[in-house]
């Protein structure tokens, strides 16, 4: 149920773009007449077919098959920014997918889906964790807060204001899940949590928020375009200002 | 990934009683590695048994010094646990050095004991062969590239590491591992609960499927003031370990009175190392004696083409981790 990153339009413009330098006498199944989106609907209808009915399988089986296949269906109440949300959702469904595919809020951004990358990266009562890797049904009961609930109307959190005035971004892609890792930073730092560089320094007891710990500590979210210098900097500022 | 049905369980005789019933059910603790391999399709449970809600979140003090620490503790929690820093910096040491922030917080004690490899090709269902997923289909990366496997008791059947820092910190502190299955509870000491491959490489642990993990137990600590767990891994952060040494110590002047050796990223499970122990206990605490312990570690090691380089890193950073031991950690 994984799904693509790239709209109907961005199909659209690649089909339109791509190169027809084929070779009349090289001709391959796919330079016939159906085009790319043809032959990707038919091969999908292909495959699905293979994989239901192609066997031959007695009744029993059939309906076995047909449960084992069957969507299970759950409905779930979020709460997520301060309002709750009802929604019926099939249980393979994510907190990233709920939140992005089901309550419009794309501001979390999914990118490998596999909990690699921390753009997906939401607070779950307070704690960061990557949305792409929790169910929804297990964030039920939670307050969840993504980048859509840092800001106060038009008054922006702190972190917020910090990567604006440090251009912590590019392409801002990864952005919103390095905003909500940081706000989480600053508060595991004030309560005194440890990292590995804090065992590696000695500075055991509330060590300080060096450059070094920033690395450490926000390196569960991944930048392509490496903004890294400004986003260290960036955190940087935000703790600096809640000290002062 | 498949469908599943969802049930989350509010006890554990209601969560085990859930997974025994249900053929293909799991337990779902922090999920960071149940539903990664779902969406693989390397898991396919027919039914998920939430147990994030059952009360085993607490890291206390036992009657004879040890520590107890419930089976839903996060990662997180339990590098930062006041007892942990205290009295088991190994083992804060070891989880902090794992994963990323945002994963610590999810995964648990119990899902974390029971991690499955990152070989490439289990993890990856486009290759057949694969004798943890597969049983009987052969092992893709005993011919394919396999720098980050095992030098240390695997079979030509599968040569996939044990990924998990925690892991290695829990063989060098001698852990119990507490579950509850449908029959009742029983301990398992933490060198008996995970397997060396064999000719089953699929069958990993000695959990049985309808037992649920709920507290591992650490000894009162000898370790305290001369521990040092030290990961070597391509990238400096977020990276598993090509190798890694849990090394502890308990001095008498520069004497060693004892010390518990631990290897990670080079065995099936993590490698406790009786042979280095052995050369440690009584011996003085130089780098002598240190290379002896390596040299010994290592002895039955067996590299293949691509991860022989993982032999002389072992040694080195055994070398390294029991120096560092030895100079102490303030925690």
């Amino acid at each position: 149920m994984s799904i693509p990153l790239c709209t109907a339009n961005d199909e659209e413009e690649r089909e339109e773009s791509a190169p027809s330098t084929k070779e009349p006498e090289n001709r391959s199944v796919l330079d016939t007449e159906i085009s790319r989106r043809d032959f990707v609907k038919a091969a999908g209808v292909l495959s699905a077919g293979v994989a239901s009915g192609a066997p031959k399988l007695n009744a029993a089986q059939q309906a076995k098959a047909a449960a084992e296949t069957a969507p299970q269906m759950v409905t779930l109440t979020l709460k997520i920014n301060g309002a709750p949300h009802a929604l019926t959702v099939d249980t393979r469904t994510t907190l990233l997918d709920a939140l992005r595919e089901y309550l419009g809020m794309t501001g979390s951004k999914k990118g490998c889906d596999h909990g690699q990358c921390g753009a997906c990266t939401v607070l779950v009562d307070g704690r960061r964790v990557n949305s792409c890797l929790t169910l929804a049904a297990v964030a039920q009961g939670a307050e969840i807060t993504t980048i859509e609930g840092l800001a106060h109307g038009d008054q922006l959190h702190p972190v917020q204001e910090a990567f604006l005035e440090h251009d912590g971004f590019q392409c801002g892609y990864c952005t919103p899940g390095q905003i909500c890792s940081a706000v989480a930073v600053l508060e595991e730092h004030k309560r005194g949590d440890l990292s590995t560089v804090s065992w590696q320094t000695g500075e055991t007891s509330a060590p300080e928020l060096t450059d070094n710990e920033i690395r450490e500590r926000m390196s569960g979210n991944l930048c392509r375009c490496a903004a890294y210098p400004n986003i260290v900097a960036a955190v940087r500022a935000a703790s600096m200002g809640e000290r002062s | 990934m498949n469908p599943f049905q969802y049930q989350r369980a509010s006890a554990p005789e209601e969560a085990i009683h859930a997974v025994a019933a249900t053929r293909g059910a799991k337990f779902l603790g922090g999920g960071t590695n149940l539903v990664d391999l779902m969406k693989y399709d390397v898991e396919h449970p027919s039914a998920l048994v939430d147990i994030n809600h059952l009360s085993f979140n607490q890291v206390t003090t036992t009657s004879d010094g040890g520590a107890m620490i419930g089976a839903g503790v996060r990662n997180s929690d339990l590098a930062n646990h006041e007892i942990v820093r205290r009295s088991y910096p190994l083992l804060s040491q070891a989880l902090l050095s794992g994963a990323s922030p945002q994963l610590r917080n999810m995964a648990t004690t119990g899902g974390n004991l029971l991690q499955r490899t990152r070989c490439y090709y289990f993890n990856d269902t486009s290759y057949a062969e694969c004798n943890k997923r597969s049983p009987g289909s052969g092992c893709a990366a005993v011919k394919g590239f396999h720098r980050i496997h095992a030098i240390l008791g695997a079979t030509d059947a599968c040569i996939a590491t044990n990924p998990s820092d925690m892991n290695v910190a829990l063989a060098a502190l001698d852990a119990t591992i507490h579950v509850q299955g449908p029959k009742g509870k029983r301990a398992i000491a933490i060198h008996d609960f995970h397997l060396l491959p064999g000719n089953t490489p699929h069958i990993e642990t000695t959990l049985r499927p309808d037992e649920l993990i709920t507290a591992v137990e650490l000894p009162p600590s000898k370790f305290a003031g001369h521990s040092y767990y030290l990961k070597v891994r391509d990238r400096q952060s977020y990276s598993f370990a090509l190798v890694s040494v849990a090394a502890a110590l308990e001095l008498d002047g520069s004497t060693i009175r004892s010390g518990a050796l631990a290897l990670g990223g080079v065995a099936h499970k993590p490698w406790r190392s009786p042979e280095a122990e052995h050369i440690l206990a009584g011996a003085p605490a130089t780098e002598a004696t240190f290379r002896r312990a390596a040299e010994a570690a290592l002895t039955s090691a067996v590299p293949r083409q691509h991860n022989a380089f993982k032999v002389e890193l072992a040694k080195i950073s055994i070398v390294r981790a029991l120096t560092t031991a030895a100079k102490g950690v303030q925690a």
